[in-house]
């Protein structure tokens, strides 16, 4: 059973034909006692955008730390094409997966390039520690990111949305069509913030590839996003496209926000403006 | 892009840099700095083993350890071949087997101010040595030349134990680098108590020669010294610089290591048993030279300014050092012999201390 039959809200699927990249099966998620998510299913579908919203602590990033297979659920699976990928070895996910993990860290005195030159370690192997070919898929990440002409500058000398960037730039060097993103617009202004949803959909678009990220703008999600998944309290509440899950009535009860949903002047897309919190 | 730096023409970069050095299917990232800093270490390193072969109660002409050294003279044998050069080498030997380990441990801890004698090692070899030091002699289990055998193979029981452990100890169904180090304090305080309350026990006389061996000494070491630590690192040196990828990786956070297809746990735990392995040998050769593990890796990484501790620079740094301050041990108070590990413990402290304050760059793992 999908999420779309047990929730029955879904009209239409944004790519039916495409096959689906990333399944989770009533997957329940948890640290030591506390379980995250529970009972969660959702598909990815190849050359989609996916955004996951919901309140803060519903269990976003968890589900999508082990869509990247960063975390083991505690029951059900997540398929890799088609495939449990807890029997598939790490760095073959890592080949066909690159997650950018929530506020990563790397060590002090970085340069972007250093940065970069690190995605390239699934491709490689300890007789082989760099290549020619890692050295053009660096260049090729930063003249995507616009960061060319950085590649010798510290990281620690970056702007925020520079930093965010480089850190992705990293993940395409990683060379995949899949890509898991976790809050890639935190802490960045409103400009930084659309520039670095832009170049996720350039690569998109561009590249074919499918990405899953975990958003909390729920205007930016409804712009950039194929399909919604709107999680509360570690379970789907919704899915599906923008228009269709950005509603009044879905909003209340994944948000407890009472809100009214306008056409975006821009996109012509559901654009969400909050009345306030609702009492019931 | 806005920035405040100012960027160089964008096409010459990414050739200049991230260029690799090929031999066979064997490639790996040319580090031009990295390469001019080693040979620059070596150089010196060369000169401190030249002055420490000639300098001592008898100075021996450079010229002629040169000669003894290739076999046409054998006028100095004795001092040069039985009495300096072990204890050059043993000393070269464990300040490179213990620099190597701090460089892999503050990589792997994400800490610079991580070090094999945070992980129980030090502590651990030195109670060990202790133990059969005071009461191997006094109560006859062991004494005379066992006692002498035994004591590295005790340094190295030891120190694996405690780093042993401390692993044990900080398992929490995964390895915290921070959690770890703050059990190696526990266990390293109370193996110190345990080593000063043996050295309350034993007799005078095996108490002051266990607290040489505390000190860190290197006087009166022999060609059978330097044999396990060569060893050592003749096995595990290779290793740590095969996996200097992998070591790459693990100085990032833990998701990122693991998105980038890197087995954590099993990564991790292997760079720490050869990170324990190379201080135990260091340690069992020489004792505790302190610091050394501690201020090499960081020393180095400035050398070479490269996004972590480099292993091999770590080990050479820590050979020069080791020697350099063998050499004042030696010679600076006419007569009287410090044990080398006070000296590098005063000339770490000092330079460590000398980072924090200049601070135009935060010490890093």
């Amino acid at each position: 059973m999908t999420i779309h039959e047990h929730l029955g809200r879904v009209v239409r699927d944004p790519a039916p034909t495409a096959p689906v990249r990333l399944r989770a099966r009533d997957l329940t998620l948890g640290y030591d006692d506390r379980v995250v998510v529970q009972g969660m299913d959702a598909d990815i579908v190849e050359g989609t955008i996916t955004c996951v919203i919901g309140p803060n602590g519903c269990g976003k990033s968890t589900m999508l730390r082990a869509l990247g297979r960063l975390m083991k659920p505690r029951s059900g699976l997540v398929e890799l094409d088609g495939r449990d990928i807890h029997r598939v070895p790490t760095r073959a996910v890592a080949e066909v997966l690159g997650v950018l993990p929530q506020q990563p860290t790397a060590p002090d005195g970085l340069t972007v390039a250093d940065l970069v030159a690190r995605g390239r370690h699934p491709s490689q192997r300890w007789y082989r520690q760099w290549s020619g070919d890692d050295q053009d898929a660096v260049a090729r990440a930063l003249e995507q990111t616009g960061l060319l002409d950085l590649a010798d500058a510290p990281l620690s000398e970056l702007s925020g949305g520079q930093r965010q960037r480089a850190w992705i730039s990293m993940v395409l060097a990683q060379g995949t069509d899949l890509l898991l993103l976790d809050e890639p617009t935190t802490f960045l202004d409103l400009v930084h913030q659309v520039d670095v949803l832009d170049l996720v959909r350039e690569l998109h678009q561009q590249g074919g590839r499918t990405v899953v990220m975990v958003l909390h703008d729920l205007n930016l999600a409804a712009r950039y996003a194929d399909t919604i998944i709107t999680m509360r309290e570690g379970r789907v509440v919704a899915s599906g496209p923008p228009a269709d899950v950005l509603t009044p009535v879905l909003l209340r009860e994944a948000f407890g926000l009472e809100a009214v949903v306008v056409e975006d002047p821009v996109t012509g897309g559901p654009m969400v403006v909050p009345v306030g919190r609702s009492t019931g | 892009m806005t920035s405040t730096l100012t960027p160089l023409p964008a096409r010459e970069r990414p050739a200049r840099r991230g260029r690799a050095v090929r031999l066979g299917p064997v490639s790996m990232p040319l580090r031009p700095r990295l390469i001019a800093a080693g040979a620059l270490t070596t150089a010196v390193l060369a000169v401190l083993v030249a002055l420490n072969l000639s300098v001592g109660d008898v100075f021996v002409p450079p010229d002629r350890v040169w000669a003894n050294v290739i076999g046409t003279t054998y006028d100095d044998y004795f001092t040069i071949w039985r009495v300096r050069m072990p204890r050059v080498v043993v000393g070269m030997l464990a300040g490179a087997a213990l620099a190597a380990a701090g460089a892999i441990t503050q990589t792997i801890m994400r800490n610079p101010l991580a070090s094999p004698d945070l992980l129980g090692v030090t502590h651990g070899a030195s109670a060990g040595v202790v133990a059969i030091m005071a009461f191997g002699g006094s109560y006859g289990i062991i004494s005379g030349p066992l006692a002498q055998v035994g004591v590295p193979a005790v340094a190295l029981a030891g120190g694996l134990a405690a780093g042993a452990l401390c692993y044990g100890l900080a398992w929490r169904g995964g390895i915290d680098g921070f959690r770890l180090l703050l059990v190696g304090v526990g266990v390293s305080t109370v193996l110190m108590n345990v080593t000063l309350w043996m050295l309350t026990l034993g007799e005078v006389t095996d108490s002051g020669r266990a607290m040489v061996w505390i000190a860190g000494s290197l006087s009166m070491r022999t060609w059978p010294d330097a044999l396990p630590v060569a060893l050592a690192l003749a096995v595990l040196l290779p290793l740590a610089l095969a996996s200097a990828r992998t070591l790459d990786v693990l100085s990032y956070g833990d998701d990122v290591v693991r998105g980038l297809g890197v087995r954590l746990e099993l990564a991790r735990t292997a760079m720490l048993v050869l990170a324990v392995l190379l201080a135990a040998f260091g340690t069992a050769a020489a004792g505790p030279i302190l610091f050394v593990s501690l201020a090499c890796p960081q020393i180095a990484l400035r050398l070479a300014r490269t996004p972590r501790p480099p292993v091999l620079l770590s080990a050479l740094v820590g050979a020069a050092l080791t020697c350099a301050a063998d050499l004042v041990a030696r010679t600076l108070f006419d007569g009287v012999q410090l044990p080398v590990g006070i000296v590098t413990g005063c000339l770490g402290a000092l330079y460590l201390i000398y980072l924090l304050v200049r601070g135009n760059r935060k010490v890093q793992a």
